[in-house]
C-alpha cells in the first residue's frame, strides 16, 4: 500500500511541476493579463517653458507656421495632468512579459522638433527615425557610457530614408539631441516589459501585465522618478496614480 | 603654328580675366562697417599688384610661345642664361610681398590693435557645435558667471547661467540672433564651448577664430541697417556647413524693441 501512495504522490508532484512549467513557459500566456492604468499629476505651478528661437535655420522657422514653439521639459495639460511621463515596471518582472513588440517604435523630426518628445520602447525593439523636414538633421543619442548602450551620431538629409536602430540595454532615459539645431531635445526610455507614457491629460496605461506584484516607476525628465507597489490580479485591471511636486 | 595659337588663346584668357577684375564683375559684397574701407583698400592693392604681375607674366609667356614655340622645334636659349631672370623674378616678387605685408600690417593694426571705444556695447558670443548663441547683459549691464556644468540645451540654458542664485545672470538675455544698433560701437567677446570655430560676416569685413579656452574680443561699428549671415569659417565637425546665425543691424529704436521682446522670451 505504501508504495502505491508513494507512486501517487510522485505522479501528483510531477503533474504539478509540469503544469507549473507550462504556465510559466513563454508564449503560453494563456493566463489572463491585465491593464494597469493611472494618471500622473503635477502638484504646483508648471515652470515657465522658454520659447524657442529657430531663426538660425529659416526652413525651421517656416514649418512652425508662425506659432511659437516652446521647450517641453514640463508639459501640463488639463487638471494638472503631467504629460510625457514614462511608467514602467522596474521590479517584479518574471521575464515572461519581455516579448519584444514586432512593431517598431517611431520618432519623427518635424518642424525642427522631435515628435514625440518622450518615447518609450523595449530592449531590442526596432526604432524608426524619420525626417519630415526640409532641412538636414543630426540625431545624436547620448546614452550613459556605463549603461552598455552605444552612443552614435547620424545625419539625416531631407528626403533620405528612415534610420532603423535598436537598443540592447535598459536605460531610462537616453537623451537625444540634434547638433545642428541645439534646441531639439528628446528622451528615449528603453525598458523591459510593459510600459506606458502619459498623454496630455496625464493618463497612461500598461497593457498585458501578468498577475503579480510589481514596483512601478514613473520617470519625468525634470522631476526624476517615483515608485509605488502595485498588485495585479488575473484579468483585473489595476490602477496607480502618481503626483510629482513642482519645485 | 601651335605656339602661335597657344599664345593668342593665353592672351585672350588673360585679358578676359583682367577685365572681370577691373570691371568688378564678381566683386566684394557691400561693406557695412567703419573699418571696412581699410580692409577693402588692402584687398584692392593686393589684387592690383598681384594682377599686374599676373598679366605681365602671362604676356611674357605668350610672347615666348609666339616667337619660339611649336612642335618639334629645338628649345632656344635665353640670352645670358636663365639665372639673372630667376634672380630678378625672386627679388621682384619678394619686394612685392614685403610691401604688401607692411601696408597690410597697418590696416590690420588699425582694426585689431586699436582699443575698443569705451562706450562700446558688449555682447557675448558663444560658438558650439553647430550653432551660435548671443548674450546681452540686461538692464544691470553685468554678465552673470558661466557654469559649464549647468549648460543644458534641453532647457535652453546654452551659456550655463545660474539664474536661481546669480542676480547678475538673472537679467541676462540669451538670443539665437545677433542684433545690434546701427552706428554704435560694438565689442563682441567670443568664446567657444567646444572646439575651434570662426566668426565671419562678409559685409562687416570681420573674421575671427574662436580658440577653446580663450575669450577673444573683436570690435566694430556697423553703419548700414539690414540682415546679414553669420557663418562659421573654421571646419568644426559634421554639421559645420550648417553652423550659422543672422546679424540684424537695426535702428536704435528697433533695437530697443527687439531687445525688449527677447527679454520677455527668457
Amino acid at each position: 500500500m505504501k508504495t502505491h501512495y508513494r507512486i501517487a504522490a510522485m505522479a501528483l508532484l510531477l503533474l504539478l511541476i509540469a503544469v507549473g512549467l507550462l504556465r510559466s513557459a513563454p508564449g503560453v500566456g494563456a493566463t489572463a493579463t491585465a491593464q494597469i492604468t493611472g494618471t500622473v499629476k503635477l502638484d504646483g505651478p508648471a515652470p515657465h517653458q522658454k520659447p524657442i528661437d529657430m531663426s538660425k535655420d529659416p526652413s525651421c522657422a517656416q514649418t512652425g507656421g508662425g506659432t511659437q514653439v516652446s521647450t517641453e521639459n514640463v508639459v501640463v495639460g488639463a487638471n494638472g495632468g503631467l504629460a510625457n511621463v514614462v511608467v514602467y515596471i522596474s521590479q517584479g518582472l518574471t521575464g515572461n512579459e519581455a516579448v519584444t513588440p514586432s512593431q517598431p517604435a517611431t520618432i519623427d523630426q518635424k518642424g525642427c522638433q522631435y515628435v514625440p518628445h518622450v518615447l518609450a520602447m523595449n530592449v531590442g525593439q526596432h526604432l524608426t527615425v524619420l525626417n519630415s523636414d526640409k532641412t538636414a538633421h543630426n540625431i545624436h543619442p547620448q546614452p550613459n557610457p556605463a549603461g552598455g548602450n552605444a552612443q552614435w551620431n547620424k545625419s539625416q538629409t531631407p528626403g533620405s530614408s528612415p534610420l532603423d536602430v535598436a537598443w540592447s540595454n535598459e536605460e531610462v532615459a537616453i537623451p537625444v539631441k540634434c547638433n545642428i539645431h541645439p534646441w531639439m531635445h528628446a528622451y528615449i526610455a528603453v525598458v523591459k516589459g510593459p510600459f506606458g507614457v502619459s498623454n496630455q491629460t496625464g493618463s497612461f496605461k500598461l497593457d498585458n501585465v501578468p498577475p503579480g506584484t510589481y514596483t512601478l516607476t514613473a520617470w519625468q525628465e525634470t522631476y526624476g522618478t517615483q515608485t509605488q507597489k502595485v498588485t495585479v490580479a488575473a484579468g483585473k485591471p489595476a490602477t496607480a496614480d502618481f503626483t510629482f511636486k513642482a519645485k | 603654328m601651335v605656339g602661335k595659337i597657344f599664345a593668342v588663346v593665353l592672351v585672350l584668357i588673360t585679358l578676359a580675366t583682367a577685365y572681370c577684375v577691373m570691371a568688378h564683375v564678381w566683386w566684394m559684397p557691400v561693406d557695412i562697417s567703419v573699418h571696412g574701407p581699410k580692409i577693402d583698400h588692402q584687398l584692392e592693392e593686393t589684387i592690383l599688384v598681384a594682377g599686374l604681375l599676373f598679366v605681365a607674366g602671362q604676356l611674357v609667356l605668350a610672347a615666348f610661345a609666339f616667337l619660339y614655340g611649336g612642335v618639334g622645334k629645338k628649345p632656344k636659349q635665353i640670352p645670358g642664361g636663365a639665372k639673372p631672370l630667376v634672380i630678378f623674378a625672386f627679388v621682384l616678387v619678394g619686394a612685392e610681398i614685403l610691401a604688401l605685408s607692411f601696408i597690410g600690417s597697418k590696416a590690420w593694426g588699425a582694426v585689431y590693435f586699436e582699443a575698443p571705444d569705451p562706450a562700446s556695447m558688449r555682447i557675448d558670443v558663444q560658438a558650439g557645435q553647430f550653432a551660435y548663441y548671443f548674450r546681452y547683459p540686461g538692464p544691470d549691464g553685468t554678465f552673470g558667471a558661466l557654469h559649464p556644468d549647468l549648460m543644458n540645451e534641453g532647457t535652453q540654458n546654452y551659456f550655463g547661467l545660474d539664474t536661481d542664485h546669480d542676480a547678475d545672470a538673472k537679467d541676462d538675455i540669451v538670443t539665437a540672433e545677433l542684433a545690434i544698433p546701427v552706428n554704435k560701437p560694438i565689442l563682441l567677446m567670443l568664446h567657444s564651448k567646444d572646439v575651434g570655430h570662426s566668426f565671419y560676416v562678409r559685409e562687416l569685413r570681420v573674421q575671427q577664430d574662436f580658440v577653446p579656452g580663450l575669450n577673444i574680443p573683436i570690435h566694430f561699428t556697423a553703419i548700414k541697417t539690414g540682415r546679414f549671415e553669420i557663418v562659421c569659417t573654421q571646419l568644426c565637425g559634421l554639421g559645420h556647413y550648417n553652423m550659422k546665425a543672422y546679424l540684424s543691424v537695426l535702428s536704435p529704436s528697433d533695437f530697443d524693441d527687439w531687445l525688449k521682446k527677447q527679454a520677455a522670451m527668457q
